[in-house]
């Protein structure tokens, strides 16, 4: 399955036992927090070992729709596991000069929902507000996160998490260059 | 701005090229660059693959207009102030689509992908042939024209003919409208995000092959780490200036191009599609053509904002300044529209790893404006620039700033004064 879902009928008040028998609403929301917190103490490393070895990264460009394809629509970020890998290896360096001295940010991340489950995948959507603060300025991206979640020796892990922006542009920012 | 100090001093004899910092943060310079540039210049407004059929549209801000182009039902494209000609209100609230009207919805008045009034709620109530003056109409923008597929407009109505305008630059615009024989198309998603810096940092930036080594090092280290991705292909080449402002850096490099040039991360199947698409190219264009469009990159700037960096993916960026120390930045990616799924997936991923906000490198570039605009703040104390490398060369190198010269010698010219036709045409260097 693919981590976008788009809700057009609700039916029903979903119910945080909706999915007891895989996954708890609670143990979701305790790793999104483990990983808000490893972002915003750079702890990059640490934070890649919460994505499986497949693991994905996307962050679409703004005016796409939400199922577009990063192989046929130009997106902001579209990591594969080498490209995550990699970002992070770059992020942690000094010459890479964007973040080096390194920002503050803060990820502020609320409403989760477990949209699915099944033995294999947890899908998930949170929304998030990330600040980044640097040399003056405090910018803010904001938008809503779907997780592909696998449960791996008994943890939650990362398969695939897809950054949709609420913003109109990347703008004033000119850049996604902190992990969202 | 013609009595004031020189904003550009240009010292042949001793081979210095030197610009005032000045004319990055006064707000003065900023007036006239829109007065004297933005005004006066075509400029790029969109590209001819983003419209298909009639109706299609899309509105966008050019030099701080509303601007809105649309293809009429006979599959002409226009270009209209997206403004209602009753009272002001924007016509089209949308960013593209398709529509054959477009109903200002304050009023109610109706106008056609023609730019022709269709109705008006209350018509009784005008005089009798309101419609018929055409007083009701869109106002079109006073030049369209477009060249290889490129589209650009002007609010100058004397501005010379396009062809004359892009000079030399026409045989590379030529050149990427070449790679595809059932036309190049804007893919869908565009890059928009802002700068804060003088918008001509980004100009200078976006064809200087000067600064790869030290602001692009964590790229390039990138490269070397992910296996395969590298050849063994040499940063060397040549800038040429191309009249009217208009430059180029023409280089090799050792990143891969979906048109095309191999790297080992693309595999066996992907090899065999980069040699037919070459094999393809030397049918159509001879060999050396071929390779010259294969194997080299090209950085080009259409004066005064138009960059169309043909590297390991096309882009097409235009930027204006909101502000003498902000900007706003349009990016979008280029490609031949019959190429297979396989290519266009890589050719996206080529460009994201290397381009825009969220790339490897771009991030990088943003921060080196953002610096450089920073450190204009001591512009009195601290008040030129200097971008003389490689003067005085009889061919400079894609890592001298002969390109950056092109651009600021004709950006003088219209801020100090009208620039006559002769200068236009004088180049920095005898191109070969
Ligand atoms: S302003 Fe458009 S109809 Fe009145
Ligand atoms: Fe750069």
């Amino acid at each position: 399955m693919n981590a976008v879902a788009i809700e057009k009928t609700i039916s029903r008040i979903p119910q945080a036992t909706d999915f007891a028998e895989f996954v708890t609403r609670s143990e979701v929301e305790d790793l999104l927090y483990h990983e808000a917190e490893l972002l915003d103490t750079w702890q990059l490393n640490e934070w890649l070992t919460l994505f499986t070895e497949d693991g994905c990264y996307y962050v679409p460009s703004t005016d796409l729709p939400r199922d577009a394809s990063s192989d046929n629509s130009l997106f902001y970020i579209a990591d594969d596991p080498v490209r995550l890998h990699e970002r992070v290896v770059r992020l942690m360096k000094k010459t890479a000069h964007s973040e080096y001295p390194r920002s503050h940010t803060r990820h502020l991340v609320s409403n989760v929902r477990v949209l699915d489950a099944n033995a294999d995948e947890v899908k998930v959507a949170a929304a998030f507000v990330t600040y980044r603060i640097k040399f003056g300025s405090t910018d803010v991206y904001v938008g809503s996160t779907h997780y592909r979640l696998r449960r791996l020796h008994g943890q939650l892990r990362i398969v695939e998490k897809r950054c949709f922006l609420d913003l109109e542009s990347l703008r004033p920012h000119g850049r996604v260059s902190i992990l969202l | 701005m013609g009595n004031e100090a020189k904003l550009v001093d240009i010292d042949e004899k001793n081979l210095r090229f030197r610009v005032a910092r000045e004319a990055f943060v006064s707000g003065n310079v900023l007036a006239s660059e829109y007065e004297q540039i933005f005004n006066k210049c075509w400029l790029y407004v969109g590209h001819a693959s983003e419209f298909k059929k009639p109706g299609d549209f899309v509105t966008r801000t050019i030099a701080r207009r509303n601007i809105l182009v649309t293809m009429g039902t006979d599959k002409k494209i226009n270009a209209f102030f997206n403004t209602c000609p009753h009272r002001g209100a924007t016509v089209c609230r949308d960013r593209s689509g398709n529509s054959k009207n477009f109903q200002c919805f304050y009023h109610g008045w109706v106008f056609g992908c023609d730019g022709n009034l269709k109705s008006q709620p209350g018509k009784e109530s005008y005089g009798e042939g309101f419609a018929a003056s055409g007083a009701g109409n869109l106002v079109p923008v006073p030049k369209f024209d477009s060249y290889a597929g490129f589209c650009f407009i002007s609010f100058n109505p004397e501005v010379e003919p396009l062809p004359d305008y892009l000079a030399g630059a026409k045989e590379y615009l030529d050149l990427v409208s070449n790679y595809s024989e059932s036309g190049m198309g804007i893919s869908s998603g565009s890059q928009e995000y802002a700068i804060r810096a003088n918008w001509k940092l980004l100009v200078e930036n976006s064809v200087d092959g000067y600064h790869a080594v030290s602001t692009h090092a964590s790229y390039l280290d990138y490269l070397k780490n992910t296996n395969g991705s590298l050849s063994s292909t040499k940063l060397e080449g040549k800038s040429r200036d191309l009249g009217n402002g208009h430059a180029v850096l023409e280089y090799t490099a050792p990143w891969g191009r979906p048109i095309a040039s191999w790297i080992p991360l693309w595999g066996e199947k992907g090899k065999k599609e980069i040699e037919q698409i070459h094999a393809r190219l030397v049918e159509r264009f001879g060999e050396e053509m071929a390779d010259r469009m294969a194997h080299k990159n090209r950085n080009l700037l259409i004066f005064p904002n138009l960059v169309i960096n043909d590297i390991m993916a096309i882009t097409v960026r235009t930027f204006y300044p909101q502000s003498p120390d902000y900007m706003l930045v349009n990016g979008w990616s280029l490609a031949p529209n019959e190429e297979s799924e396989w290519a266009r997936k890589f050719r996206l991923s080529n460009f994201l790893e290397f381009l825009g906000p969220g790339g490897f490198a771009t991030p990088d570039d943003v921060e080196a404006l953002e610096s450089c605009q920073n450190g204009f703040n001591n512009y009195q104390s601290v008040p030129w620039s200097d971008i003389s490398k490689g003067m005085g060369k009889e061919s400079p190198s894609y890592d001298d700033e002969l390109q950056m010269r092109a651009f600021w010698s004709r950006w003088n010219q219209f801020i100090s004064g009208t620039p006559s036709p002769q200068a236009n045409q004088r180049r920095l260097t005898s191109v070969a």
